[in-house]
């Protein structure tokens, strides 16, 4: 490349001059915000470290507690696991049909859609204390309505049985998020191709089979992916209502990172924790994207 | 066609009246699902603004009642009281002003010269950029923390704020795919003017960038206003918490007044659901174009 810049014309040696100008801010960023905090990280995560004290090297012993020593770890990697593969179905399929139901030609849909929208842009600290109050076992207006038609309500985040499917349902109420995403691609699928299969005697079944579902599958493998990673990213919801508990049923793993860094000071064991969580996000996501080329339908242009 | 040229003019009349009916039916099956739908959702923040207007005892009613016996809007003014969620909104706002000049700062500038300017490397630092969005937030937690602690900027809004001038990603993608769509006759036509790479950038690119910048802000303005881990970790004192830390620092304190707490939790969100209303075509636009959530 350094014979190219000695070719360049003043003109265009003086554009790319800029060009590195203008982009600055953005590398003085990348080495400090990405490249420097990662690379500390990664070493950090070899060391014992308690902030006082300088960092002591010890090795794989970090990664060795963890897989071999460490109930806390393995019931965070449990919760968060279980909420993973249980939340992420019903948020797909529901966001799914919340979108198909958007996406009905009929005027003043885009009221409906402002609507749907609010719990996605409510911070979680504000969605978490509501559905505290909404939830309590004996006043809450949940269970009220459930006991005026004779149900009996769970005592839902104070039972340890129960504390993991009220975080989903805390999710799925925000399931407006992602149905903006699918109404989005929706409404990119060209409308010939419905007037095309009409034409070839599609029923509507048929032509939601045929041509929605998949030239809908790569907004849908899109969703997956950004809902999986929001899925092991559980933390403010645990923090505020929970704190892990009961029985350390909602012990998510951000929440067991949290108090190792910073309640505990065990930054070094902590490290290697954010790590083996970047691990497991970037091995998802590679298992996904290897069967999408089994599922998802990509146009050849 | 050929069936509609044999049916008589009161044959024609029944069939488009038919399906006038169907159209209408459909179209009512539709609001009527929909609107169900809605106040199902809604459910969550009506109760929520019914429990902040009613009296102590009342909250716990049975049965419960969804329009309070006497509307205490003096509940509002005692949350007031009672947290001081006046600071820590004022504080909050400052983060999002102070984010948002950081973004506006930095972004059209790099999006331009990702967009417009060539230089040797330019696609490999293009998806260098793209592959930080997948870095997970956590990871860099602890080091920044120590780094920022070196620094002596611990307690202080500087880790919130700072890193906002430095571009991010997402808005850097979205400005880029933007300014792309902008045609180059026009840098070229204000070159011949004499205009330098800046003043094209500020005089001619810029001001057609309202809808990129419209998203950057309001998104700025949500996540800054809704972040809670990070200031979490970086602030220590109490009048400096924003909202989101505020709030959740009074949960359980006085937790049995549920009026009073609905009440302050309503207020906190009120600002986001004002920015919301106002912004939504945009705000929907660009999760669309870029597939981010609120």
């Amino acid at each position: 490349m350094v014979s190219t810049w000695r070719n360049m014309s003043p003109r265009t040696r003086r554009e790319a001059l800029e060009g590195y100008l203008a982009l600055l801010p953005w590398i003085i960023g990348f080495l400090a915000f990405t490249i420097l905090p990662v690379g500390i990280s990664i070493y950090l995560s070899f060391t014992e470290w308690d902030i006082m004290t300088d960092p002591k090297w010890i090795g794989l012993d970090n990664y060795e507690r963890m897989f071999t020593n460490d109930p806390l770890f393995t019931q965070s990697l449990k919760v968060t696991g279980k909420f993973v593969l249980f939340s992420l179905p019903l948020k797909i399929i529901l966001g799914l049909a919340l979108a198909l139901l958007l996406n009905l030609k009929v005027p003043g849909m885009n009221f409906y859609r402002t609507v749907f929208y609010i719990p996605a842009v409510i911070s979680g600290v504000a969605v978490s204390l509501m559905w505290m109050w909404l939830l309590q076992p004996d006043t809450g207006i949940i269970n009220t309505l459930l006991d005026q038609v004779g149900i009996k309500g769970p005592n839902w985040f104070w039972d340890p049985d129960w504390a993991l499917p009220s975080v989903a349902l805390m999710s799925v109420w925000k399931v407006g998020g992602s149905a903006i995403i699918y109404l989005a691609g929706l409404q990119n699928i060209p409308q010939h191709l419905y007037e095309a299969a009409k034409i070839d005697g599609a029923g509507r079944w048929a032509r939601f089979r045929r041509v929605t579902i998949p030239l809908l599958t790569p907004t849908i493998f899109f969703q997956l992916v950004i809902e999986m990673i929001d899925s092991f990213k559980v933390f403010t919801e645990a923090f505020v209502i929970t704190q892990g508990g009961p029985l350390k049923a909602t012990f998510f793993y951000l929440l067991y990172f949290y108090q190792e860094a910073f309640e505990n000071f065990n930054m070094g064991y902590a490290s290697a924790l954010a790590l083996v969580l970047t691990a497991i996000i970037l091995i998802s996501t590679v298992i996904l994207n290897y069967t999408s080329k089994r599922w998802v339908f990509y146009e050849s242009e | 066609m050929s069936q509609n040229s044999i049916t008589t003019p009161r044959h024609r009349w029944r069939n488009d009246w038919w399906l006038i009916t169907r159209k209408i039916i459909g179209h009512v099956s539709a609001y009527v699902i929909m609107t169900a739908l809605a106040l199902v959702f809604m459910i969550p923040l009506l109760w929520m603004l019914s429990t902040s207007l009613k009296g102590r005892w009342e909250i716990f009613a049975w049965p419960p009642t969804w329009i309070p016996e006497t509307f205490h809007w003096e509940n509002y003014q005692e949350a007031f009281a009672k947290y001081p969620l006046a600071r820590f909104m004022g504080n909050s706002a400052f983060l999002v002003v102070m984010n948002i000049i950081g973004e506006l700062v930095s972004v059209p500038l790099i999006a331009y010269g990702f967009a417009r300017l060539r230089f040797p490397y330019k696609k490999t630092l293009f998806m260098l950029m793209l592959s930080t969005m997948m870095v997970p937030g956590h990871i860099k937690l602890i080091p920044l923390y120590n780094v920022f602690s070196r620094l002596d900027m611990i307690d202080t809004y500087w880790p919130l704020i700072l890193p906002s001038f430095f571009g991010n990603p997402f808005f850097i993608f979205l400005m880029v795919q933007y300014i792309r769509t902008i045609p180059r006759e026009l840098d070229e036509a204000a070159r011949i003017d004499g205009a330098g790479t800046w003043t094209i950038l500020y005089r001619i690119i810029l001001p057609l960038c309202r809808p990129p910048l419209t998203v950057i802000i309001v998104f700025t303005f949500l996540w800054t206003w809704n972040d809670f881990l990070q200031p979490l970790v970086y602030l220590n004192d109490f009048n400096k918490y924003p909202i989101a830390i505020g709030l959740a620092f009074f949960r359980g304190r006085y937790s049995v007044e549920w009026n009073l707490f609905m009440a302050a939790t309503l207020v906190s969100i009120i600002p986001i659901l004002i920015i919301y209303f106002f912004a939504q075509k945009h705000l929907i636009g660009g999760i669309s174009s870029i597939g981010i959530k609120g």
